[in-house]
C-alpha cells in the first residue's frame, strides 16, 4: 500500500440528500459493487481522487525501486541477484501499469512525473528511508511488502475497473516478493552471530515506519471516509495496521527476532496484540519532505529524467524523420 | 599433438576449455553488473525494464557458464565461488564490458558492439561437439538474439536521432570501439579447442560482427573511427583499474563474512 492520506477534497460523505440523480445514480452502482470503466460518468472528486491515490501508488513503485536498487550490486549470491533485480524490475512494472490505469483517467504519464519531480504528489513515506545492511533487502520484502498486501489484496475489488484489474496483477507479484524477503530474513536470523545481528537491527529500523506505512490513525484520517463510501479505500488504516501487526508479530517469534516495542501484548479480549504507535511526528517530518533519505529519493529521479532527455528528444526526432519519409514516399 | 602444443606445452584442453568457459562467464557477469546500476535510474521507465531483463539474462547466463567452468576445473568451485572468491587477476571477460556506464548512450553502445559478437559467437558454439557447450550456447543464444536486435534497434534511433542524440552515440563509439576489437581476438588456447574438436568454429565470429557492426553504423549516420585496439589482456588477467572497484562492490558480503550462507 503506498497511498497515504489521499485528499478528496472533502472531510465528510456526501449525504444522498446532498447528492444529484446522477450523483445518486452512481453510488448506487458502486453500493451494487459494480466496476466503474474510463469512459463512464463519474463525480469530478472521483475522478480526482483516484487520480491522485493511483499517481501516489505509481510514484511509489518507481521510487521504492532505489532503497532495493541499491544492494543489487552487492547482493550475496548470483541468484539472490537476479531475484532481486526482477523484483525491483517488477515494481518497475507495477508503475507501468499503475500509470496507466490513472491514465484512463484524463492525465498523462508526463504530467505525473511533472508532480512527482515538483514535489507536488508524494509517494509513500517508506521509500525515504535508507537500506543499511542486506537484511535490510530481507526486511523490506517481509515487511513492507507485507504491509503493502494488506492494503492492496482488497483493493483488487476496489470500485474503478483499471485499478482493480491492476491490482490483481501486482498482488501475484507483491506476495512472491514477500515470500523472498522472509526467506533472506529467515536466513539472516538463523545464519551467524553477524548475520543475526544485522536482521534484528533491520527490523528495530523497519518496524516503525512499516506501521507508518498505513497513514494516521482513524481518528485522524479525515479524507478516509468518502473514499470507503467511493470504494477506493475498502479499510481503515486501524483495521490494515492491526492485521499486519497480528500477521508479522508470530513471525518475528518464529524467527526468533524482537519486535521494537516493549509494550506489545497478546489481548485476549480483541484477539489481537495492543502495540505502540509509531512516532507519528517523524511520519509528518517524513512527508514534509524531511526524512533521512527523501533528498537523495526525490533527487535520484530527478537526476534520471533530466539525464535521459536527450535519450527521449533522440527516439521522437528519429520516428519524426521516419514519418517524414514514408509520408514522402506515399 | 598439433603444432599450438608445440608452441605451448602448458596448453591443455582442460585448461583451455576453462579459460574460455571463464570468459563467456565473467564477460555476462561483468557487463549485468554494469547494466543492474541502471535499474531505477533509466530514461524511461520501459527502457528501465528492459535494460534490467537484459541485465538478469546476462546473470543467468554467468550461472550456466561459470557453473560449467567449475567442472570442468574439477576443483569443486560452483559458480558462485567463482563468482565471489576470484580476484581480478583471474577474471577472464573483454575490457569493453569493465568501461564504466557513462551515459545511456555509451551503455548503449557498449552493449551493442558487445552483443553484436556475442551473438555471432554463441550460434558458431551451438555447433560444439562437446555437448554441454552447445546446450547452453543454444539456450542464451535466443535471449542474445534479441539483445542484439534491441541495441542495434536503439543504435540506429539515437545515431539518426536528434543533433545532441547524434553527437553523444559518436562519441560513445569513439571511445569505446578501440575496447571492442579485444573481443574478436581467438587465443592459442581456442585454436586448440577447436582443432581438438570440442568447441565449434568460431573463426568466422569477426567477420560477421564486421558485418553487423558496418551496416548499423551506416543506418545510424555514425562514422566507425579509425583508432587502432586498445591493449586489452582481459584474457591474460590484464584489467583495466575499473574492475576492482567493480568487484569489491560486487563480492563485498562473501568477502566480509566468509563463513555466512545467504
Amino acid at each position: 500500500m503506498y497511498a497515504q492520506m489521499v485528499k478528496t477534497d472533502s472531510t465528510g460523505v456526501k449525504s444522498i440528500d446532498d447528492m444529484s440523480e446522477q450523483e445518486a445514480a452512481f453510488q448506487a452502482r458502486i453500493d451494487r459493487d459494480e466496476k466503474i470503466e474510463p469512459k463512464e460518468w463519474m463525480p469530478d472528486n472521483y475522478r480526482k481522487t483516484l487520480i491522485r491515490q493511483i499517481s501516489q501508488h505509481a510514484h511509489s513503485e518507481i521510487v521504492g525501486q532505489l532503497p532495493e536498487g541499491n544492494w543489487i550490486s552487492r547482493a550475496p549470491t548470483l541468484e539472490r541477484k537476479a531475484i532481486l533485480l526482477a523484483k525491483v524490475q517488477d515494481e518497475a512494472g507495477h508503475g507501468l501499469y499503475l500509470y496507466c490505469a490513472a491514465e484512463t483517467l484524463g492525465i498523462s504519464r508526463d504530467e505525473m512525473f511533472d508532480q512527482l519531480h515538483s514535489g507536488k504528489a508524494k509517494y509513500s513515506s517508506i521509500f525515504n528511508y535508507p537500506t543499511l545492511t542486506w537484511a535490510d533487502i530481507g526486511a523490506v520484502g517481509w515487511l513492507v511488502d507485507g504491509a503493502a498486501i494488506m492494503n492492496q489484496v482488497p483493493l483488487q475489488r476496489t470500485s474503478y475497473g483499471p485499478y482493480a484489474r491492476a491490482m490483481v496483477r501486482i498482488c501475484k507479484e507483491e506476495s512472491f516478493h514477500q515470500r523472498q524477503g522472509f526467506h533472506i530474513m529467515m536466513k539472516m536470523a538463523k545464519g551467524t552471530a553477524a548475520q543475526k545481528r544485522m536482521a534484528q537491527d533491520a527490523l528495530n529500523r523497519f518496524w516503525g515506519p512499516s506501521l507508518m506505512m498505513f497513514g494516521p490513525s482513524d481518528k485522524n484520517s479525515v479524507h478516509s471516509a468518502q473514499s470507503m463510501a467511493w470504494k477506493i479505500k475498502m479499510n481503515t488504516n486501524d483495521e490494515l495496521r492491526q492485521k499486519f501487526v497480528d500477521q508479522t508479530v508470530p513471525q518475528a517469534e518464529y524467527l526468533g527476532l524482537t519486535v521494537p516495542d516493549d509494550t506489545l501484548a497478546w489481548n485476549e479480549e480483541k484477539q489481537g496484540y495492543d502495540f505502540a504507535d509509531p512516532d507519528w511526528d517523524e511520519f509528518h517530518a517524513v512527508l514534509a519532505g524531511n526524512g533521512p533519505c527523501n533528498k537523495e529519493r526525490l533527487g535520484a529521479r530527478v537526476t534520471a529524467w533530466e539525464d535521459g532527455k536527450w535519450f527521449r528528444e533522440g527516439l521522437l526526432a528519429h520516428s519524426k524523420k521516419r514519418a517524414a519519409i514514408a509520408s514522402d514516399a506515399a | 599433438m598439433n603444432a599450438l602444443h608445440a608452441a605451448n606445452p602448458a596448453l591443455t584442453i582442460d585448461g583451455a576449455l576453462f579459460e574460455l568457459l571463464t570468459h563467456l562467464g565473467d564477460n555476462s557477469l561483468i557487463l549485468g553488473q554494469r547494466l543492474s546500476a541502471w535499474c531505477g535510474h533509466g530514461p524511461a521507465l520501459e527502457e528501465d525494464i528492459a535494460l534490467a531483463n537484459v541485465a538478469l539474462d546476462l546473470i543467468g547466463q554467468t550461472q550456466l557458464w561459470l557453473e560449467l567452468a567449475g567442472d570442468v576445473e574439477g576443483q569443486g568451485r560452483s559458480a558462485d565461488a567463482l563468482a565471489y572468491h576470484r580476484d581480478a587477476f583471474d577474471f577472464r571477460n573483454a575490457h569493453l564490458v569493465e568501461q564504466p556506464n557513462g551515459d545511456f548512450g555509451q551503455t548503449l553502445m557498449r552493449q551493442f558492439l558487445f552483443d553484436a559478437w556475442h551473438l555471432p559467437l554463441l550460434l558458431a558454439l551451438t555447433k560444439s561437439p562437446d555437448n554441454r557447450i552447445a546446450d547452453i550456447a543454444e539456450k542464451i543464444s535466443k535471449e542474445v538474439r534479441y539483445h542484439l536486435e534491441r541495441s542495434s534497434d536503439l543504435v540506429i534511433r539515437l545515431g539518426d536521432g536528434s543533433e545532441e542524440s547524434h553527437r553523444r552515440m559518436q562519441r560513445a563509439l569513439d571511445a569505446l570501439m578501440p575496447h571492442a576489437y579485444e573481443l574478436l581476438q581467438i587465443t592459442d588456447g581456442d585454436a586448440l579447442l577447436i582443432s581438438e574438436g570440442v568447441i565449434g568454429d568460431i573463426t568466422s565470429v569477426t567477420a560477421q560482427w564486421e558485418e553487423q557492426v558496418n551496416s548499423v553504423l551506416a543506418l545510424a549516420t555514425l562514422s566507425r573511427p579509425n583508432s587502432p585496439a586498445a591493449p586489452g589482456g582481459g584474457r591474460r588477467g590484464r584489467h583495466t583499474e575499473h574492475l576492482g572497484y567493480l568487484l569489491a562492490d560486487l563480492q563485498f558480503l562473501q568477502r566480509a563474512y566468509p563463513d555466512a550462507t545467504w
